[in-house]
Parts: C-alpha cells; sequence; structure tokens
C-alpha cells in the first residue's frame, strides 16, 4: 500500500514580519493591514507578487480572508483554518501543505496578526461585560464549573498545570527561571525583540507573583504585529529566491481527554502535568521519519515558562518528568546547549505574534541567516501552544 | 465570604445536563452524574458518556470529602472587580469514589500560603444569589 504523506512535499519559501511594538502601539493601523504588510514582506522574501498566493491557512480564528482577497486582489482557491486557539500556530503551516499535496492551492499564506490593543488574552475569560473583560468568550456551561473560583485568564490556569509538575517531579521555580533568562539572553542580540534589558535570576525572584507559581517573567509578552509564511510545492519552491526549508511533518489534534485542557481541568493524571502534545509528537516523529535526537533547534511556543519544560518531556527531548533538571544543565541555552530553544526570544522576550515567529525562525535558522544561527542546523521542531485541542507542531528541514 | 471573588461576577448557565448539579448546589448538596450503562463518572456532567456514549445517567450524591489535586494562589488583578478579594486560592479537588472527578474552586478560610497538593479538604459552599450556589472548600 502507497504511504499517504506530505512529508517532503512542499517547503517555505517566504516569511515576512511588520514590527512588532507594545500593545496598542500598532494604531492606527488596522489588524488586517498588518497582515497584509506582513505578506507583502514574505512575498518579496519569496520572490513572488501576492498574486501568486492562492490560499490561506490560518488558525486561532483568523480573519476575514474574503476582505482580505478584495483588498490585495487575490484570487483564491483555498481558504481554511484550523479550529481552537494559539495550538494552531506551527499546524497552520501543515494545513498549507495539505492543501498544496491535495492539488487544492499552490501558493499558500498562513498569517497571524495581533493587535492587543483592547482585547487582551489575559482576561480570555473573564465575566464578559465587567470592566476589563473586553475580549472574553461568553459564558458557557462548562465555564460555570471553572469561573467562580476566579480563573479568569490563561496564565492563572497554566499556573495549576506547573504547580501539579513541581509536585510529581521536583521542578523547581529555577527551571521556570532558566526558560525566562536564557529566552532573554537570546533576544537581546537582535534589534526586532521588545525585551532588550538582561534578566538575572535575582531580577526574577523579585518579581511580584501574578499566580503561584508563576511571577510576572513567566508570562509572555503582550504586544502587536503580524507574521506571513508563505508555502509551496518542494519543486516550485526550488525557482523561488529563497533556499528552501522543507516541510518533513506537520501534525494537529490531541487525546480526547487532553480536551479542552486549562477549561476543564478532567485530564487523565498520566499527562494532566504536560503540554497535550505527546499524540501530536509521536504523529510527526513518524512522518518525519526522525527522533528528538535528530533536532538541531527546537522552537517551542512559550506562552508560559513551564510549558516549555514540559514540551521538552512530551517531544522526548528529556523523559517525563526531567524536563526540569535538563533545562538547569544548560541544555536549551545557544549556542551551548545540546538543543538551542527559542533562538528569537520567543513569545516571552522577542514578541507575541501567538506563535507564529517561532515558525519564521525556524527558517532563519534552516537557511543559515539566523542572528543567534545554531551551527550546521538541519533539521527544527516548531511548536504550536500547549492548549485545548488542537495542539500542533511542524518539522522542517534544510 | 472571604478568599473568593465577588459574587457578582459569578455567572452560571446551567443546561438541561448540567442543572441538577446547580440544583443540589442550590440546597448545599453535592450530586455526580454516574453513566447508567458502564458506570462512569462524568464531569462536568455531558450528554454522552466518554467511554461507552451512553447518554443517560444516574444523579449520585458524594460528601464532598476530596484532596487538592493542585491549585493556583491568584495574587494579580486580572479584572478591577477582583481586586478587593485578592489574593485567593483557586483549587482542583478530587473527589474519591468517583473515578477521578474533579471539582474547581476556591480554599477559603486558610492562609495562601498554607496550601499545599495532597490536602484533604471537605465542600462548603458559597452562596453567590438566590437560587445560586457554587462550591468552595475548607481543609479538614
Ligand atoms: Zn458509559
Amino acid at each position: 500500500m502507497t504511504e499517504l504523506t506530505m512529508r517532503g512535499k512542499t517547503a517555505i519559501v517566504g516569511v515576512g514580519a511588520t514590527p512588532y511594538t507594545k500593545r496598542g502601539e500598532s494604531l492606527p493601523q488596522l489588524p488586517m493591514e498588518l497582515a497584509a504588510k506582513a505578506l507583502l514582506a514574505a512575498c518579496a522574501d519569496a520572490g513572488l507578487s501576492v498574486h501568486d498566493v492562492d490560499g490561506f491557512a490560518l488558525y486561532s480564528m483568523g480573519f476575514d480572508t474574503s476582505l482580505f482577497a478584495q483588498w490585495l486582489g487575490i484570487d483564491v482557491r483555498f481558504t481554511g483554518m484550523l479550529t481552537g486557539g494559539g495550538g494552531g500556530a506551527a499546524g497552520s503551516v501543515g494545513l498549507a501543505a495539505a492543501a498544496i499535496v491535495s492539488g487544492q492551492a499552490d501558493c499558500v499564506a498562513s498569517i497571524m496578526t495581533l493587535q492587543q490593543a483592547a482585547s487582551r488574552f489575559g482576561a480570555s475569560y473573564a465575566p464578559r461585560g465587567k470592566p476589563g473583560a473586553t475580549y472574553s468568550a461568553p459564558p458557557s456551561p462548562e465555564g460555570s464549573f471553572i469561573q467562580p473560583s476566579g480563573l479568569m485568564g490563561p496564565g492563572q490556569m497554566f499556573a495549576v498545570l506547573a504547580q501539579r509538575h513541581m509536585h510529581l517531579y521536583g521542578t523547581r521555580r529555577e527551571d521556570f527561571a532558566e526558560v525566562a533568562i536564557s529566552t532573554r539572553n537570546n533576544a537581546i542580540r537582535r534589534p526586532t525583540a521588545l525585551m532588550q534589558h538582561e534578566l538575572t535570576l535575582d531580577a526574577y525572584f523579585d518579581a511580584r507573583m501574578i499566580a503561584d507559581p508563576l511571577c510576572l517573567f513567566d508570562f509572555c509578552l503582550e504586544c502587536d504585529g503580524a507574521v506571513a509564511v508563505i508555502t509551496m510545492s518542494a519543486e516550485r519552491a526550488r525557482d523561488c529566491r529563497q533556499r528552501p526549508v522543507y516541510i518533513a511533518a506537520s501534525a494537529n489534534g490531541g487525546a480526547g481527554r487532553w480536551g479542552q485542557a486549562i477549561t476543564w481541568f478532567g485530564m487523565p493524571d498520566e499527562y494532566f502535568a504536560s503540554s497535550g502534545h505527546r499524540p501530536v509528537a509521536a504523529d510527526a516523529y513518524r512522518m518525519a521519519g526522525i527522533g528528538p535526537a535528530d533536532v538541531d533547534v527546537a522552537l517551542l511556543y512559550d506562552h508560559f515558562t513551564p510549558m516549555v519544560i514540559m514540551q521538552l518531556e512530551d517531544y522526548g527531548f528529556a523523559p517525563i518528568g526531567e524536563g526540569g533538571r535538563f533545562v538547569a544543565d544548560g541544555n536549551i541555552r545557544w549556542p551551548s546547549g545540546s538543543l538551542p530553544v527559542n533562538t528569537h526570544g520567543g513569545n516571552l522576550s522577542e514578541a507575541y505574534i501567538i506563535g507564529m515567529t517561532h515558525v519564521k525562525e525556524a527558517v532563519e535558522q534552516l537557511r543559515g541567516t539566523a542572528i543567534n544561527q545554531v551551527d550546521g542546523a538541519e533539521v527544527a521542531l516548531v511548536t504550536g501552544g500547549p492548549a485545548s485541542i488542537p495542539v500542533s507542531n511542524l518539522i522542517l528541514h534544510s | 465570604m472571604q478568599g473568593v471573588p465577588p459574587a457578582d461576577i459569578i455567572q452560571l448557565m446551567p443546561t438541561v445536563w448540567t442543572e441538577p448539579f446547580w440544583q443540589a448546589t442550590a440546597e448545599h448538596r453535592l450530586v455526580l452524574p454516574r453513566c447508567t450503562e458502564c458506570g462512569e463518572y462524568r464531569f462536568p456532567p455531558t450528554p454522552f458518556c466518554g467511554s461507552c456514549s451512553a447518554q443517560t445517567v444516574e444523579w449520585i450524591e458524594h460528601d464532598g470529602r476530596g484532596t487538592i489535586y493542585s491549585f493556583t494562589v491568584i495574587r494579580h488583578a486580572v479584572i478591577p472587580d477582583v481586586r478587593d478579594a485578592l489574593p485567593f486560592v483557586a483549587a482542583v479537588v478530587e473527589l474519591p469514589g468517583t473515578g477521578g472527578c474533579r471539582l474547581v474552586g476556591n480554599v477559603v478560610g486558610v492562609r495562601p500560603e498554607e496550601v499545599r497538593i495532597g490536602h484533604d479538604v471537605a465542600i462548603d459552599w458559597y452562596d453567590v444569589r438566590e437560587g445560586e450556589t457554587v462550591p468552595v472548600f475548607r481543609l479538614r
């Protein structure tokens, strides 16, 4: 039987971004205007016209592609979106690849645009209508079992997973600090990064607690900006301006009883204190025909520092429960560590564009043009956010 | 009550599947739905059994004694309305004898620094408005 796979059949040909700013500072530009600027930059990077684009593969509720296509004069052959939220970041590029492999489109853009001027994700589950709750979801039957406790922000909810991880495995706040500090070290070498000051261990421990065991520096940034990524067939990619970055695998989904994850807290004990990525990690490694030892650089969605540690476990870089020790031993540092992580500064210290900066960095690493270049990087892993279903990933190679 | 967010931010939205739970809490009783076909508890109440897909449930009384499975201490006001309640503890409490059902609620009557995973707790009730009560927990 013929193996059905997208492995190696598509490649990322262009990446582009707007400047990243603190939340609200991108005004008066419109969010979709930022998206268009990022797409035009990605087209220029690839040596394409925006009129070559014929598909959209989005995630996290995306934006109105009908109006977008009307603005830019794009004839659309595919417009699809992964369900859910930031979990689909890396997977949106997999959706682009799927559209191309199935012949539905030739040149597909995955785009995220974010403007957190009024809509602050930190209050995602706050009671609608109250001051400060401008973004929140409407009340739901399931939310009635969580919301009365006062849990109303994703960080508070992931803190509950982090606390359990500490209890089970002895993970320490110093380990969370190492994620924050190593990521900051990468950011301060990059002019695009919003955070430009060194973060010391003392400063980490002096920071105010937000939701125990998480302090201010365990949280990602709130900012504005857009990132676009263009995918084409591997064959056509070779005619583009840049060296192609091939898509070896992408998976999205999750275990049924991972489900809504932090908005129900009923996940089985076996993987309650996890990122929810174990099933999609196995799928992606199988599709790519590689294992964790083959990964040269990992761009792991870092909305909250403990979730980086749990992903390191769920992707097999460290045994389950050993992620804290893995980071404490310096393994994720660039350039000295065995697995440099978030060489761009991540959501924590460069910019939070819901994970699309991670895809852009993976492409630059595999082109060999990254600012914090991992020597000889040939394989990159990119992940979408630990979240409710779907979580997702992307394995790229040069 | 101390250690809980203000009542007016709490918005309950019962459905036909969850209403028996909320009717019981209003009477300060805890009931949990158990599949009549395979005997598995499911929580929160849902229209289908995750194991056998059956829909029908029977509502089983529980004494509300459990252990803290995990928790966080909320110290930052995400919205201004909770500022005066800070800090407070939001905990996930596992109920023995239910195959791992977990309730989420505040732990009250304790300094947040004293709360630990594994602590035994007993259910108590926070009457948020006429006919609406949510579970909270006290150390025992
Ligand atoms: Zn059943």
